[in-house]
């Protein structure tokens, strides 16, 4: 099992459903967010292009975070997801320094927080909050062992990227361009 | 490297990248409103809804957790309206509810109007007040000279009350500010409306074009998702634009425009297509009247006539016309929502609605489709009393194409003027902060201290609130009953907005209000039902259903009677017009007056130095009201100005620059808004999203953050033939210090 998010850049419109979501979902403090959505402009008037993406943690296969987290509270959990066990953090902020993609941030009651994928969502067979409400349906969740589940199908038919590959994280979240 | 505080980093250097959400990133906030629990499904409990964030009305369900607090609320998959998704303003809707800075006690001013000067009362000592006064002004000036403005569900209680009072004047400025001039266009041009939702059929159309109609910044959520839709099956889209708005930027043609010369494009398309015989044959013969009359008026307006007026190239605006014709019928000019311009704009959206019927996309797959409808009877109230004079009185042989009544013409006519017969006297103002929504803030002020009472009833602390005589706390909707939804889509449904929770604070429902005024005034015969609840039963039970039904259900739907979303081929069609066709050449405008087929006529410019004001909507926020919204203002806090880099290299601006802004007749802002550089923005504009810089000190979130557009429309082009007050014919410059206090009119 791999989970694997695709967003497609050619249709999301940069609306932030998906940040609101995933604040209501998992209980994000207001001023702090797990997920958000950057815009792109390239070229000069009128000769122009947006990218624009939603961007979360990638759940890195090789992942500096999990890899300088001195607790074990940073681990990979089921399918590659990648979990801070709450208890276990000291909010001692390696993780953070370590992310090239800025994914964590310190939550107010003293640990760090990022993107679950919403795993209490996953294991009842649902999308993860952020895919399930996005009103230009951009978003792909699911198994990439499974080459029948929505993100498998997706990469497959379409051109795509991720970020920071010289980073060596291996992300598994996918920009579909 | 491409980190969020880079971002910020890198978008203040100038280079274009931007985060969009949450802006909030990484700043600690004192407040967390909810607990920290960890969610769990099994043990929320949800309740149907229907979304009032804004109009698009989105069926939900809102869940709550054991501790009995609003967890989240989500689409309910059932509803036509939104299929399962929310727009963000609909998740953020719980942002409502825990706002503290809600109004919570009926209120009575006590200091000068707009001093802001009020003392708590008991709602019966505010509602007492109310009825006195309205009585003493139907006694001295007739009950026509109270007027209602409203925006929202609570208003169909508070126009009952006003009808059985004996007044016509009920107004909402989703009329003459918003889309008017598009319902006057095409129920000229086809017998019918657009209505709300609007019935194109984006979903299956082959080439959408929007021509200064920004879908996705404006989160039609129904349509977002069909546009959304349309680009997966390869539909292709045509934005016209000065801005490259992010519809634009799914665009296989981005049309850059010259601002106000749109109706110079639609009539070389329409030229182009009747020349080179790109247009439906069959249908224009069968359902059109005035073809002939069309091509000859066209006949000159060429690409080329229109390169020199809209500086869009002419092969451009011929390809971009075969592009149509190639995907004819299934090809949707789409109407627009906000479409107050500059003044000419029902003769602009005549254009439209003659450039679709010519591609003949009206009643037609992937097109225009045959809207459906399920109306529950209304419980047999007494007729209603006759008013005898209507705000039209005060504009003898003006706009006599108005089909409601305009709000900015009620506003006009409460100034007492010469020769007029009804000047307003008292305003009852619910859901909507006139202030920000009608043009010229100063006008209506000015209007606001000619009432001998103005009543505010809203859920926060508007402007508008600021200079009501009487403020009547509403709860939110998610704390009350309302209508039963009934707009229109492909089919029938019927929703249900029941209240999750119970009123907070000392805020009451629109319903509970307007009937304890009617009993007050002697009206409760209109008001049988103590309970909204037993009215809405009593509706549901005649056509077989029931109120505990759709407690459980939230939606129902009907399935058409007959195939008829799309015209039958051949299908012989009486069209509600007055030749009973699609008129390309309109009797209606012709017998009233105005050109039967639009002609171009050329708009102002921006003075040297100037730039035309250009606003529009960011997708977090609705108009003003959201602007407080905790979970929104999280996402967008405040407005930036979008200036060229020429524009900015010229001014010597850096982005995020706080400047102050003035119009050409010297209306300053009062707070400074931010410039952002992008190259998304031509050089003779600037744009800002609508509905901030606040001047209400109670809106704590986002008081005096942005800049108001509206506070700069003072130059009002007014539509003659049904009011509609254009707003994109003013022009601003940049002040790069604060100006003085008094520079600053009110
Ligand atoms: S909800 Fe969807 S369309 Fe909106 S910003 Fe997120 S990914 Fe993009
Ligand atoms: S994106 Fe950052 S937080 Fe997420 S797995 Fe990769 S390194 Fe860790
Ligand atoms: S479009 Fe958004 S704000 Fe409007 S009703 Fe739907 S969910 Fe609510």
């Amino acid at each position: 099992m791999r989970y694997a998010m695709a967003v497609d850049t050619k249709k999301c419109v940069g609306c932030s459903d998906c940040v609101v979501a995933c604040q209501t979902e998992n209980n994000v403090p207001i001023g702090f967010c797990r997920d958000w959505v950057v815009e792109v402009t390239d070229g000069t008037y009128p000769q122009l292009e947006i990218e624009i993406r939603s961007e979360r943690c990638n759940h890195c296969n090789n992942s500096p975070c999990v890899r300088c987290c001195p607790t074990g509270a940073s681990h990979y959990s089921d399918g590659g997801i990648v979990l801070v066990n709450s208890e276990k953090c000291i909010g001692c902020g390696a993780c953070i320094a370590s992310c090239p993609y800025d994914a964590r941030y310190s939550h107010p009651d003293g640990y760090v927080d990022k993107c679950t994928f919403c795993i209490h969502r996953v294991k009842k067979g649902q999308d993860p909050a952020c895919v399930a409400v996005c009103p230009t349906k951009c978003m792909y969740f699911g198994d990439l062992d499974d080459p029948k589940s929505p993100v498998s199908v997706v990469l497959k038919k379409r051109k795509y990227k991720t970020l920071i590959p010289e980073a060596g994280t291996q992300p598994e979240l996918y920009f579909l361009i | 490297m491409a980190s969020r505080r880079d971002f910020i980093r890198i978008s203040g250097l100038g280079l274009g990248g931007v985060v969009l959400g949450s802006n909030a990133a990484y700043q600690a906030f004192s407040q967390t409103f909810l607990n920290n629990d960890r969610l769990d499904l099994g043990s929320l409990r949800r309740t149907p809804t229907y979304c009032e964030v804004c109009f698009w009305k989105c069926a939900g369900w809102v869940y709550k957790n054991d501790q009995g607090q609003i967890q989240k609320i989500i689409g309910n998959d059932d509803d036509l309206h939104c299929n399962g998704r929310l727009c963000p303003r609909g998740t953020g809707g719980v942002g409502m509810y825990y706002d503290t800075d809600r109004l919570k006690k009926p209120l009575l001013r006590v200091g000068e109007r707009g001093q802001q000067t009020f003392k708590e009362v008991s709602w019966d000592e505010a509602l007492q007040y109310i009825a006195d006064k309205m009585q003493a002004i139907a006694k001295e000036h007739g009950p026509e000279c109270v007027a209602l403005f409203n925006h929202g569900s609570g208003g169909a209680y508070f126009s009952r009350l006003l009808k059985a009072f004996g007044s016509p004047n009920i107004t909402a400025p989703s009329y003459a500010q918003c889309r008017g001039p598009r319902e006057v266009a095409f129920l000229a041009t086809f017998g019918e409306g657009v209505e709300s939702p609007e019935r194109t059929d984006i979903r299956d159309t082959r080439c959408l074009v929007l021509i200064g109609s920004h879908i996705g910044e404006n989160m039609h959520n129904g349509q977002v998702q069909e546009m959304s839709d349309a680009i997966d099956k390869g539909a292709s889209i045509i934005t016209v634009d000065p801005r490259f708005s992010t519809a634009a930027s799914k665009s296989k043609f981005w049309l850059p425009i010259k601002p106000a010369t749109d109706l110079a494009l639609l009539l070389a398309w329409i030229h182009v297509i009747i020349e080179e015989g790109w247009y439906d044959k069959a249908y224009v013969e069968k359902y059109t009247y005035g073809f002939e009359q069309l091509r000859e008026h066209v006949k000159t307006m060429t690409p080329e006539w229109a390169h020199g007026i809209t500086t869009i190239e002419p092969a451009v605006i011929r390809e971009t016309a075969r592009e149509m014709a190639n995907a004819s019928p299934a090809v949707i000019i789409h109407p627009g929502r906000h479409v107050t311009w500059y003044g000419d704009d029902s003769q602009r959206l005549r254009a439209v609605a003659i450039l679709n019927a010519i591609l003949g996309s009206w009643g037609r797959r992937g097109g225009f489709y045959r809207p459906a409808e399920k109306k529950l009877p209304s419980y047999p109230f007494p007729p209603y009393p006759k008013p005898t004079r209507t705000w039209q009185d005060a504009y003898p042989g003006l706009f006599p194409l108005a089909g409601l009544a305009l709000a900015s013409g009620i506003c006009d006519a409460t100034i007492p003027a010469h020769g007029r017969s009804c000047s307003f006297k008292a305003w009852i103002v619910l859901g909507t902060n006139l202030i920000e929504t009608l043009p010229n803030q100063a006008n209506t002020i000015q209007a606001i201290q000619n009432l001998d009472l103005l009543v505010a009833i809203d859920t926060m602390p508007m402007e508008i609130t600021g200079w009501a005589d009487v403020v009547l706390p509403e709860c939110t909707y998610l704390e009350r009953y309302d209508s039963i939804r009934e707009n229109p889509h492909r089919k029938g449904q019927l929703a249900l907005r029941m209240p999750a929770m119970e009123p907070q604070y000392d805020s009451k429902p629109a319903y509970w209000m307007a009937r304890e005024l009617a009993i007050k005034l002697n009206l409760a015969a209109w008001f049988p039902f103590e309970k909204m609840e037993d009215e809405l039963d009593w509706q549901l039970k005649q056509v077989g259903l029931s109120l505990a039904e759709m407690q459980k259900e939230g939606i129902k739907t009907f399935e058409r009677e007959y195939d008829d979303l799309y015209f039958a081929p051949d299908e012989e069609i009486e069209f509600p017009t007055n030749t009973g066709k699609i008129e390309l050449y309109s009797t209606e405008f012709e017998n009233a007056g105005f050109d039967p087929i639009p002609k171009y006529t050329p708009h102002p410019e921006p003075p040297e130095g100037y730039y035309r004001l250009n606003y529009g909507r960011g997708p977090a926020h609705t108009f003003s009201r959201t602007a407080n919204n905790p979970n929104l203002t999280d996402l967008m806090d405040e407005n930036m100005l979008w200036v060229n880099p020429r524009v900015a290299r010229e001014w010597g601006l850096s982005n995020e620059q706080p400047v102050w802004l003035r119009n050409q007749d010297g209306a300053t802002s009062r707070f400074p808004i931010k410039v952002r550089i992008t190259e998304r923005i031509r050089w003779d504009s600037v744009y800002m999203v609508h509905g901030f810089g606040h001047e209400d000190k109670r809106l704590t979130r986002c008081f005096g953050k942005g800049a108001s557009d509206s506070k700069l429309i003072t130059r009002v082009h007014v539509d003659p033939v049904m009011g509609g007050t254009g707003m994109r014919g003013n022009f601003v410059t940049f002040l790069t210090s604060e100006p003085k206090a008094e520079e600053v009119q009110r």
